[in-house]
């Protein structure tokens, strides 16, 4: 409901916003060009949509592989260390992350990438850890005395009763994503952050505004599509 | 096992591309320069070795050398940097590289890791002895040569600006909200409004990304400002710190009031029954039960609201509110990577430090408690 809402809103802006130049004309006449025409609204929301699955999608396969691993018998001994890296990742500012990248790897989408990935990582590795540890003890004795194998209790019975924490980590990882690819435009990357960092470099409050409803409505829909999912898997546990 | 997958990162890290970087000037970048590869080789293979070795000697030797690295690892950095200037222009630059930061995290994590099973004194002691020995090396000009130290030394005025500006930033929000969020959470656990519209909407708040918060507050206050003139007069604008603190103070909120409510929750009826038996007042029940026995709970909530501020505050060097984000995206903008890195660095040590601060007061409070 809310992310239909959400969505609803999302694609009138993108419909209106194109036709919208009188508006903001009237609004700021001193701006000579009150519409970003640099690229398209849509090419700006698909490349911020684009760059935010991709990384989200390294961020799950590696904090789920991580987290994982941290809670077999023979990774056990490496779980403090894993944690150690969570809380301390999770003080690091997502800004930081993505200011270290780019003496890595230069100006563009490149670092905004590695950035929003390895940042990611942490919700969905600490959600993980948290989901498989809270699978009920007589649970896993009783796979076992079914005769699942290992794998197969992991498949059938853990990862499904640690869905619903692991969503959470993924809705999170996705969220600091979409505002930390918005700060990515200061570093060269095309994403809907480009009109406020051109606005606010220009002074240009027109620009600002377009790049800001656009950006907010998109982490709107993403956010409230990410919770239904959550929710329908929470539901479906219990 | 947490020993051979932080020496597997170790050895990785010291044949990467780059344990330093020589580049001719501060905006270009350097040349890799990978002096000890075989020398870090050799101690990671020996942490390999100790961790076969059972006898307790084993582990404190292991420990030791995971002290050594975390405390060795700048000064390699160090002399490395000095040995390059010695014979080079005096605008050459000599930054550490990849393989300095990943290698000095995989030996500070394995010192994190080893110290695990020892006594709490031992533990702060040797991260302590760390400290003080990268302390006193920097006191004897032992990392003068490295280009963030040059970089710090260049822009010391501006850089002790800018972090005052980050630390009144994050001090007036956290102040703001605890004042505002508290009698706010006080008032959603007594009406039960948990789920209600107040508590929605700032959570709603909270997935709009901040720079577009941010830039939506310049129109409303810059408009504020030109309808009062008396508050421009008071350095209220469009950029600038007020829409920042603002914008701060609305993703604060949420956790202030949330953990305000789980404080309030966390005092046991049978406390309020009894404080209530006794003919306390509303007030004085607040006063003297609800507050001491909820504030480790609120503290706990401060402690995220801080950290979690002091981040944020980085991008609201974009609206023109200063701080220590100006130094990251000043130095973006003129691609001087040592800015750009000493800036974010000082987010970093901050962000650690107030977390550790925060621990410190929440383990005193639960302490007399």
């Amino acid at each position: 409901m809310k992310a239909a809402v959400s969505l609803g809103l999302l694609v009138a802006l993108l419909v209106a916003l194109p036709y919208s130049a009188a508006w903001f004309h009237a609004w700021q006449p001193e701006v000579s060009h009150p519409l970003y025409s640099r690229h398209s609204f849509v090419a700006l929301t698909l490349s911020h949509v684009g760059l935010v699955v991709a990384a989200t999608s390294v961020a799950v396969a590696v904090g789920l592989g991580l987290g994982i691993v941290a809670t077999r018998p023979a990774g056990r001994s490496l779980l403090p260390t894993v944690r150690a890296v969570a809380v301390i990742g999770q003080t690091v500012p997502p800004v930081a992350v993505l200011a270290i990248a780019v003496p890595l790897l230069g100006f563009g989408a490149a670092p905004t990438l590695l950035a929003l990935a390895l940042y990611g990582v942490l919700p969905v590795l600490g959600q993980t850890v948290a989901g498989l540890d809270q699978v009920p003890k007589p649970v896993l004795h009783a796979a076992d005395g079914m005769g699942y194998g290992r794998w197969r209790r992991l498949l059938d019975v853990e990862l499904p009763l640690a869905a619903g924490p692991i969503m959470t980590g993924v809705r999170l990882s996705a969220i600091v994503s979409v505002g930390t690819a918005t700060i990515g435009s200061a570093v060269g990357a095309t994403t809907l952050g480009s009109p406020i960092v051109e606005g606010l470099v220009g002074n240009n409050a027109a620009y600002v505004v377009q790049g800001a409803l656009l950006v907010g409505a998109l982490a709107l829909t993403i956010d409230a599509a990410l919770a239904a999912v959550e929710r329908r898997i929470r539901r479906g546990r219990s | 096992m947490p020993v051979w997958v932080l020496s597997a990162v170790g050895l990785a890290a010291a044949w990467f591309p780059a344990f330093v970087r020589v580049a001719p000037n501060r905006l270009l970048t350097g040349e890799a320069l990978s002096p000890h590869a075989w020398l870090l080789t050799g101690g990671w293979l020996l942490i390999v070795a100790c961790s076969f070795v059972t006898a307790p000697a084993g582990r404190w030797v292991l420990a030791l050398l995971a002290w050594t690295g975390v405390a060795g690892f700048p000064l390699l950095a160090g002399a490395d940097a000095r040995d390059v200037l010695a014979h080079a222009t005096p605008f050459t630059r000599v930054q550490p590289g990849a393989g300095f930061w990943l290698g000095w995290l995989a030996a500070a994590l394995l010192l994190l890791d080893r110290l695990r099973g020892m006594r709490k004194p031992w533990q702060a002691g040797a991260w302590i002895a760390a400290l003080a020995a990268i302390v006193a090396a920097s006191a004897l000009g032992a990392f003068d040569g490295l280009s963030l130290v040059r970089e710090w030394q260049a822009q010391r005025a501006p850089f002790s600006a800018a972090l005052g500006e980050h630390l009144r930033l994050a001090a007036v929000t956290l102040v703001l909200a605890l004042a505002f969020g508290a009698p706010l959470g006080w008032w959603v656990w007594r009406t039960g409004r948990a789920n209600g519209a107040l508590v929605g909407t700032l959570a709603f708040l909270q997935t709009v990304p901040s720079l577009a918060l941010f830039a939506l507050l310049i129109a409303p206050f810059a408009w504020l400002a030109h309808a009062w003139p008396a508050l421009g007069a008071l350095g209220f604008g469009g950029t600038g710190g007020a829409p920042a603190v603002f914008a701060l103070l609305l993703y604060a909120l949420l956790p202030v009031v949330r953990y305000t409510v789980a404080g309030l929750d966390a005092v046991p009826a049978d406390a309020r029954e009894a404080a209530r038996g006794l003919g306390m007042s509303r007030a004085q029940l607040l006063w003297s039960v609800q507050l001491p026995l909820g504030w480790p709970v609120l503290l706990a909530g401060l402690r995220i609201v801080a950290v979690q501020t002091i981040g944020l505050a980085a991008v609201a060097a974009l609206i023109g509110a200063g701080g220590l984000g100006r130094f990251v995206f000043l130095g973006i903008g003129q691609g001087a990577m040592d800015m750009v890195l000493l800036g974010t660095l000082a987010i970093i040590a901050l962000a650690l430090v107030v977390d550790l601060l925060f621990q410190g007061l929440l383990a005193l409070t639960e302490r007399r408690a």
